[in-house]
């Protein structure tokens, strides 16, 4: 099968590759960027732990879009959310809350809920499970995520919560 | 000292404060998975790895006249097309099951059992190769008429498994307790409640699918890293499969995305991907699709019909079930050998039968095989559900309140230990506690009385109830062993000069947080930082041989031989203590996580200060300080709780709305509250799906509808309840920490909470049962037919 050449920025890093037309975007997140956080759970859109963020905040299911059509284009994936070893406030607020049991889905949600929160600064419970439903989780029965998100929410809209638990 | 997690859980324990246990310590696992650095099945590659992909059956029951791979060699990249031909000539064709009692084929041989089955392996240089490949090999198959049910099936009709000696599609009877007292005691009640009740097929579906990776290595040592929950046992599996020596053949489990029971099996993809590195001298690859994972295995099936004879005051007098299992094509059951039917003896409950009678005969049909666990010890959760909505049913016939007629019926604390008539030991339990704190909590009068005035303006609230206990913690060498191997769990301590340590476990995490609670059991123990210890699990070079992750054995056996190991490190430790401080041994006490010299105050050393010493100053001690200790129970434990559901249904369309759901759960000793009420949320909302939307149902032609996420339904966050939780405590009496077990029971005790709402909700209708899952259509056919009955008369 004929192979094409694919740029796209992940993580503010141009990645480069030549790969069949057919290939899906999370295996080239996966094995041209080397990033494997983006997981692969359903083959049919339905579960998001492959869940990454296009071009800003758009969430999309990585294993649902080709390679080609991000060609050009940015990526963002859960690598790129701790800087310097410190947590994103999502991922503290992940840790503190017990968001997260086998972690498979973690990195898809964490990346849905900040772009939900980017959308809506401060969501009710109702307005976070219904932002978040397009990415399933077997282990934690979402309450500890719901939990999750609002802890993050309060902290990146107080930006001094966030500095003051640096100190 | 420890990290407490900033959102602390809701669940309140009755447990005495401890030093390092019953803390909501933060996961020490999570820094890596918040990353996205877990390292996944499919994140490992290994440098010339070849991809292997699966040809299934569309048919459920053919005969196979022949395999044409010439096309699919000629894709670019094809490397080689395996049959059941090429297996059996290195007579690895067939496998053996768990339980022993029967085999399975690796792929496909003369003929498919059921659809989907495998039927060749591709191996390819590249993953999209692989798959061109399977479109390409060409199986002639000739259908035969299919066995879609056991009912059908024992009728013997159509012979499905005519290469076992037993010409009959019967597997096996298994019976326990007393048939002919039950009869006598159900003859003479004055009310007997009969009820048939369906646990259908279910499937556990963690989001990571199952997957490996085989490599020989220039010593010809097999490497496999696979999605295991018991890696020991696989390596064993593989030198009774393949009889490759066990020091040749090192098994990795990695991280996994889930397993609930699904990553217990010994899948045939496994054993074709290490029969092609082997023969192709490559390493080889290959992750399930989700449709392959949804396919392979199944949990639950039991057809059960259950009678119950109680007293016209509401004493029950006798428990009989009789029940048909749909075991698909082969017996892959993965059981204890002595219980075929797993712990299915668990089915008299919480509830003092003078006698019990269970009977059980397995069939196989063409469907998928096994017989797995889904978050549930060997089959207790099909049990559980059938006793706990089997009581309501009998409330309902005697017309008394469903709490009233269990706490009349309850088994007494102080009737502990105590022995059903179908043969379990149950070690502790307080089920009346349990219930009052349960119905307290969730206000249970108020509910009745809202309940009332609804159904008076015609509106369907239900309440249901659950008053649970399950048996888990497998177990007692006596009695189970897998494969002939006894149910035991290693445990292996080191601690260093600093007093941090390393412990090594033969169970595997799955998420539960292995990493964290057994550091606190340890810490606990030695009165050390928790913090500062490393846990390893799943590489089978390093850890001690164990058992496996499943059933909830972690905590009931690794649990207590971690704990038990640590204790034999404090008895050295005493030793060098006593050297360092110049005292005997006898002088000293272990109090306040240190040693105190008895009768002199202030003349103490800690464990840190002896771990030093183990290494610089050990006396005439063996230096050094570690513990390797395997732990066979003495019993299995018994946790129970009482759950209830508060739901709404809508009349006109059938919907059933969840309002509230109460998880009270005594779990015996809690190590930590955080990680157990996440267990108990996760569980609850697999409960909630097996109750409401989860079926692996077949048509009558043979085939499976629900391969893949948009026919088998998981919950999101949208639909999924919020959930309450709380724990009671009674501690297991023999377990060295007094723990039991909570990660099952959830998904145990919640199925019957749901069920029993709803038909609660609908029992003004003069609604008796529904078979799970309770979905809209059939909830409102229920209420249609209901309401047109009314009509007629």
């Amino acid at each position: 099968m004929n192979e094409v050449n694919v740029s796209m920025k992940i993580n503010g890093k141009t990645v480069t590759g030549s790969v069949e037309s057919r290939v899906l975007l999370a295996h080239f997140i996966r094995e041209q960027g080397g990033l494997t956080g983006t997981h692969v759970g359903c083959d049919s859109s339905s579960c998001g732990v492959c869940t990454v963020l296009l071009d800003g905040y758009t969430p999309v299911k990585s294993c649902t879009m080709y390679a080609v059509m991000a060609d050009g284009h940015e990526i963002t994936t859960v690598e790129s959310l701790a800087v310097g070893g410190k947590l994103h406030p999502m991922q503290q607020a992940f840790w503190d809350q017990h968001g997260l049991q086998c972690g498979y889905c973690t990195p898809g949600m964490m990346l849905s809920s900040i772009a939900l929160l980017k959308q809506n600064p401060n969501p009710t419970e109702h307005e976070i499970r219904e932002g978040l439903s397009g990415n399933l989780c077997r282990c934690t029965g979402y309450n500890n995520i719901v939990k999750a998100v609002q802890q993050a929410a309060q902290v990146m809209n107080q930006p001094e919560l966030a500095a003051a638990a640096d100190d | 000292m420890t990290d407490i997690a900033q959102g602390s859980p809701e669940i309140v324990t009755e447990q005495p404060a401890k030093f390092a246990m019953g803390k909501s310590m933060k996961r020490k696992e999570d820094p890596r998975f918040l990353q996205g650095k877990g390292n996944y099945i499919d994140d490992i590659n290994l440098k010339g790895q070849l991809y292997m992909a699966l040809v299934h059956s569309p048919y459920p029951h053919a005969n196979i006249r022949g395999i044409d791979s010439s096309e699919a060699m000629k894709i670019p990249g094809a490397v080689a097309v395996v049959t059941s031909k090429e297996l059996n000539a290195y007579n690895v064709g067939w496998l053996p099951t768990f339980h022993g009692l029967d085999k399975q084929m690796v792929l496909a041989d003369g003929k498919v059992l059921y659809q989907y089955q495998e039927v060749a392996a591709v191996y390819a240089e590249t993953r999209e190769a692989a798959y061109d490949m399977i479109e390409l090999v060409e199986v002639d198959y000739e259908p035969l008429e299919v066995v879609n049910n056991p009912f059908k099936a024992m009728k013997d009709d159509v012979l499905l498994r005519p290469d076992r000696e037993a010409k009959t599609n019967h597997i096996y009877n298994w019976n326990v307790g007393d048939q002919g007292a039950t009869d006598a005691a159900l003859a003479t009640s004055d009310h007997v409640v009969k009820q048939h009740v369906v646990f259908p097929r279910v499937h556990a579906a963690p989001l990571e699918p199952c997957g490996c990776i085989a490599e020989f290595d220039v010593m010809g040592r097999l490497q496999f890293y696979v999605t295991s929950q018991a890696p020991h046992v696989y390596r064993t599996a593989l030198f009774l499969v393949l009889g490759i020596p066990e020091d040749k053949i090192r098994v990795i489990s990695p991280d996994l995305g889930g397993g609930f029971g699904n990553k217990v099996p010994v899948y045939p993809g496994y054993v074709c991907a290490i029969a092609g590195a082997l023969v192709l001298q490559r390493p080889v690859k290959w992750i399930e699709t989700r449709t392959e994972n949804l396919t392979s295995s199944f949990a639950r099936d039991y057809h059960m019909d259950i009678e119950i004879g109680a007293t016209k005051e509401g004493k029950l007098t006798a428990l009989k079930v009789n029940t048909v299992a749909d075991h698909g094509a082969f017996d892959a059951a993965a059981d204890p050998s002595k219980y075929p039917a797993g712990m299915f003896g668990i089915v008299s409950g919480s509830y003092d039968f003078p006698v019990a009678y269970a009977n059980l005969d397995a069939y196989f049909t063409n469907k998928q095989p096994g017989g797995v666990a889904y978050r549930c010890s060997f089959r207790v959760t099909e049990a559980s559900y059938l006793i706990e909505r089997a009581m309501d049913i009998v409330a309902d016939e005697l017309k008394m309140d469903p709490t009233e007629l269990r706490r009349k019926n309850f088994i007494q604390k102080e009737q502990f230990p105590y022995k059903s008539p179908l043969n379990f030991t149950y070690d502790s339990g307080d089920y009346e506690h349990t219930m009052d704190v349960a119905l307290e909590k969730i206000g249970y009068k108020q509910l009745l009385e809202e309940q009332a005035e609804k159904r008076a303006r015609g509106e369907l609230m239900g309440i249901g109830i659950s008053t649970f206990t399950e048996v888990t913690g497998a177990g007692p060498s006596k009695h189970f062993d897998i494969l002939g191997i006894k149910m035991f769990d290693g445990a292996e301590i080191r601690i260093h000069p600093s007093g941090s340590g390393i412990i090594r476990t033969g169970t595997k995490s799955q998420g539960q947080g292995h990493e964290t609670t057994w550091a606190q059991i340890v810490a606990e123990e030695l009165g050390l930082d928790p913090q500062n210890f490393l846990v390893e699990e799943g590489d089978t070079d390093t850890a001690p041989y164990g058992l496996g992750t499943y059933a909830s054995r972690s905590t009931p056996v690794a649990g207590g031989a971690l704990a038990l190991a640590a204790r034999k490190i404090r008895e050295k430790a005493r030793k060098i203590a006593a050297h360092v401080l110049e005292v005997s041994e006898h002088d000293l006490e272990w109090k306040d996580y240190a040693f105190h010299v008895m009768g002199a105050p202030g003349k103490t050393i800690t464990m840190k200060e002896v771990a030093f010493a183990a290494y610089t100053n050990p006396g005439d001690n063996e230096p050094g300080l570690e513990a390797t200790l395997y732990y066979d129970p003495p019993n299995m434990v018994f946790p129970h709780g009482t759950y209830v559901a508060v739901v709404d249904v809508d009349r006109d369309t059938g919907e059933t709305k969840v309002r509230r759901f109460l998880a009270v759960d005594d779990a015996g000793t809690i190590i930590n509250p955080m990680i157990v009420e996440g267990q108990i949320h996760g569980g609850l909302t697999e409960g909630f799906a097996i109750a409401f939307m989860q079926e692996i149902a077949y048509d009558e032609a043979g085939n499976n509808l629900a391969t893949n996420f948009t026919d088998y339904l998981i919950p999101t966050s949208l639909e999924s309840p919020h959930w309450e939780t709380a724990a009671t405590c009674t501690p297991s009496p023999h377990h060295p920490i007094g723990a039991k077990s909570v990660g099952e029971s959830p998904n145990v005790g919640s199925p019957a909470a749901f069920v029993n709402a709803v038909i609660d909700a609908l029992s003004p209708l003069g609604v008796r049962h529904i078979d799970m899952p309770l979905t809209r259509e059939k909830v409102w056919a229920a209420i249609r037919t209901a309401e047109n009955a009314v009509a007629a008369d």
